[in-house]
């Protein structure tokens, strides 16, 4: 009999705390699947974010750390610096990577330090119930921005695969998205790409998957993926920002 | 005999490595030293100081506050220690840096004219181990060839043909 | 037996944490512990280490929580503003179990402070080294052969109960010479570390470095867990030097290099035929509680000598219980006091007991 559907062995065999339409999910699938292609489990330490991802630890089946909010970068820079044979990638929101953690971010990028980092953006604080984040588009409605996001006030988001992709260490960074098949498609491969970089030890590989969050956007999932396509891919162009293989392949 | 010295001078003097040289002499005569630098701004370009213990008990407290023995290269420094050494300490004195002389019951001061002497005897640079040579002529606080042992451990292997020339300024200090 | 040579407080630190076998030093200048980076930034690629110049303290303590999570002796080194920074991840550390060294060079404080040397830390590393209910050991050298000594067990207690040491110094003992004997190296290969994040390898279940519990009951049923291990360091690992304090009337409570200045008081005391004693503790925790009640059952008075305003004498305090007076002398901001300014204090308490 043939076997056309099954969870990726990396994934643990636990029912997620995501909520309904969030696709978290999808993406901790994509992560798995391309731990079990490249069978690198057992070598593998991941380093899960504080924000909705807090509990990865408990869904993937590598060895995990909780990290400090933002700080997952220098964690698993210190996993990586004393264990190089080890593949260590970090799992992070908006918050996480782009506020508190853009110290940590920016400099893991630019040492080039040889980690994937997946960064899962949905332009808000989910865990702490739908507050501004760096990433929230102008005349977004947040519990902390009740009348829109006011850049003279709020300032203006930031994109991090354009800003990342001016760094020399960096060795892929691309934006991806889930909202059909098509996109989950070259988010998947994106996804192995920023994996094996790292066996190849090419450095600091990024894939920022835009992501949609029903519960604080007050939408149904399918609405949602809808406000996804129409308001955050103008603001964040999905594409390819930097990839020194395609670039040496040239 | 307890030897509580305090080094002071302008940096860029050598003033630490005039301390380390003696603490290194004292720790191969087999005393108790310890060696204890100001550090901070008053490294880059200001004045510089280090305190040096030697002891047959253990060294306590390894800043020193009141010398018995106080070696000086500039005036500023001079001004700011010379009613802190103890009664009956010696003080060596650069003469052409340090001008006026504080006239003081029960020290011994001994003016060496260190940089003038060290650029007429080739040895440029070396006026503050002509000074600890006077020190040591002074106070004998080691064994002669201790000291000599101990340039050799405190000049760095990069720097090791200077070895000679700093035996032969402490041997000049020695007889002034 | 190897040679005295003479080091840097700083510098002998760092070559004994390399003989302790660590090979992962995360860190960041600040005056006065520089000398621990620079001295690792140039030994350990020679041995194959890491050295790593964080963006950040905050950064460089988060690299030795991973670093040590995964397994390895990593190591960092700070000096008190910085040390404050690294308070997120000693808590991290502390709360998921993981063993580290972290080493504070004391300067004078609060905010910027000042560079000179100081132990206005104590509270920091004794009381709140981070946030939520938890302890770090903490060693307290008062010389630079204790630099080395503390430094070379430091990693092992650590590993033995899971949880960060720090080595609470100050800028005397980083800056200052002294003659020191460096033991030979150890080996570290064969320490198993069966709850390490270093990868399964298909042949266990995956393993956690983790301080997060929803569920209150969890969170409290952990914490527990881990103050009946607090208990047993109590038990087990408190240190103290007790210098002439069989007979002593007066007994000063002094660690780190203010511990140096009050040794030379006490001595100087005896020649004036007073009976005065030194304590010194080497663990600053777990508080050595039971050498200074011993000495509360003999002394008259305890005098807790410090570079503060006064926080050791807290413990002393809660460790004497009232049982005879405890008075305090202290000078901050980068003072020293000088071994005549507490021999006054000795006489003074001298006078006062007649």
């Amino acid at each position: 009999m043939a076997i056309v559907f099954q969870k990726p062995k990396a994934l643990a065999d636990v029912p997620l705390h995501y909520c309904p339409g969030c696709t978290h999910g999808i993406i901790h699938r994509l992560v798995a699947q391309a731990i079990d292609e490249l069978g690198i489990e057992g070598t593998t330490v991941g380093v899960a974010p504080v924000g909705c991802a807090v509990f990865a630890y408990n869904y993937f089946n590598c060895d995990m750390i909780e990290a400090a909010h933002g700080r997952a970068p220098a964690v698993a820079t210190g996993v990586k610096r004393g264990n190089p044979d080890l593949t260590v990638f970090s799992y992070q929101g908006d918050g996480d990577l782009a506020a508190i953690g853009t110290a940590e971010t920016v400099h893991a990028a630019t040492r080039g330090e040889n980690i994937t980092v997946i960064f899962v953006n949905n332009a808000i604080y989910g865990m702490t119930g739908g507050q501004m984040a760096p990433t929230t588009l102008p005349g977004q409605v947040t519990q902390t921005t009740p009348y829109g996001r006011d850049t003279k006030i709020a300032g203006h988001p930031i994109r991090m695969c354009e800003m990342l992709s001016t760094l020399d260490g960096v060795a892929l960074a691309q934006r991806v998205s889930v909202d059909s098949v098509k996109n989950i498609n070259i988010a998947r491969k994106a996804i192995k790409k920023a994996f094996e970089n790292q066996i190849n030890k090419r450095g600091y590989s990024i894939v920022e998957v835009i992501s949609s969050c029903p519960t604080n956007w007050g939408l149904t999932p399918v609405e949602a993926l809808e406000w996804l396509r129409n308001n955050m891919l103008p603001y964040y162009p999905l594409g390819v920002y930097k990839d020194i293989t395609a670039e040496e392949a040239k | 005999m307890n030897y509580n010295v305090l080094f002071a001078g302008f940096g860029g003097q050598g003033i630490l490595f005039q301390g380390k040289v003696m603490a290194y002499a004292g720790l191969i005569d087999g005393q108790e030293v310890s060696w204890l630098p100001s550090y901070g701004p008053e490294m880059r370009g200001g004045t510089a100081n280090c305190s040096v213990c030697l002891s047959h008990e253990p060294i306590g407290s390894p800043l020193v506050v009141t010398p018995n023995a106080f070696v000086v290269l500039n005036g500023p420094s001079y001004n700011k220690f010379i009613n802190e050494v103890e009664d009956g300490g010696v003080v060596v004195y650069e003469s052409s840096l340090v001008p006026d002389i504080v006239e003081r019951e029960g020290i011994t001061q001994y003016g060496v004219d260190a940089t003038r002497i060290a650029e007429e005897n080739g040895l440029k640079g070396l006026g503050n181990i002509i000074m600890l040579g006077k020190l040591f002529s002074v106070l004998h606080f080691c064994d002669e060839q201790s000291l000599y042992k101990a340039v050799e451990k405190c000049v760095p292997p990069k720097k090791a043909h200077l070895i000679e020339a700093n035996i032969k300024a402490l041997k000049l200090g020695m007889t002034l | 037996m190897s040679e005295r040579v003479l080091m840097k407080g700083n510098e002998a630190l760092a070559e004994a944490a390399l003989r302790a076998g660590c090979r992962n030093f995360f860190g960041y200048p600040i005056t006065p512990q520089t000398e621990v980076a620079a001295y690792m930034s140039k030994q350990l690629p020679k041995v194959g280490g890491v050295y790593m110049q964080a963006e950040s303290e905050v950064s460089a303590i988060n690299m030795v929580l991973g670093c040590g999570a995964s397994g390895k002796r990593a190591l960092t080194s700070s000096s008190s503003p910085g040390i404050s920074l690294k308070t997120e991840g000693i808590s991290y550390m502390a709360g998921s179990d993981v063993p580290a060294v972290i080493v504070n060079v004391q300067r004078g404080g609060p905010g910027l402070g000042g560079i000179q040397p100081s132990q206005s830390d104590y509270w920091q590393a004794t009381r709140a080294p981070g946030h939520g209910d938890l302890h770090i050991i903490v060693l307290a050298p008062s010389t630079v052969q204790e630099m080395v000594d503390l430094m070379m067990g430091a990693f092992d207690i650590a590993e033995k109960y899971r949880m960060p040491a720090m080595i609470l110094a100050d800028g005397m003992l980083g800056q200052m010479m002294e003659p020191v004997e460096i033991p030979e190296a150890v080996d570290v290969s064969k320490i198993e570390k069966p709850w390490a994040t270093n990868g399964h390898r298909n042949k266990r279940p995956h393993n956690i470095i983790n301080s997060l519990y929803i569920e209150a009951q969890e969170l409290e049923s952990i914490v527990k867990a881990r103050f009946e291990r607090y208990e047993q360091i109590k038990a087990n690992e408190q240190r103290a030097e007790c210098f002439m304090t069989d007979d002593s009337e007066i007994t000063i409570v002094a660690y780190g290099a203010c511990a140096r200045v009050a040794k030379n008081a006490v001595r100087a005391a005896r020649e004036k035929g007073i009976k005065a004693g030194l304590i010194r503790p080497i663990t600053l925790w777990p508080f050595p509680t039971d050498a200074v009640r011993n000495a509360a059952a003999t002394t008259k008075t305890f005098i807790s000598v410090e570079m503060s305003m006064g926080q050791m004498v807290d413990d002393v305090r809660l460790a004497v219980n009232g049982a005879v007076p405890v008075e305090f002398f202290g000078r901050t901001g980068g003072v020293i006091p000088t071994p005549n300014e507490v021999l006054a204090q000795i006489e003074k308490n001298a006078g006062g007991t007649k």
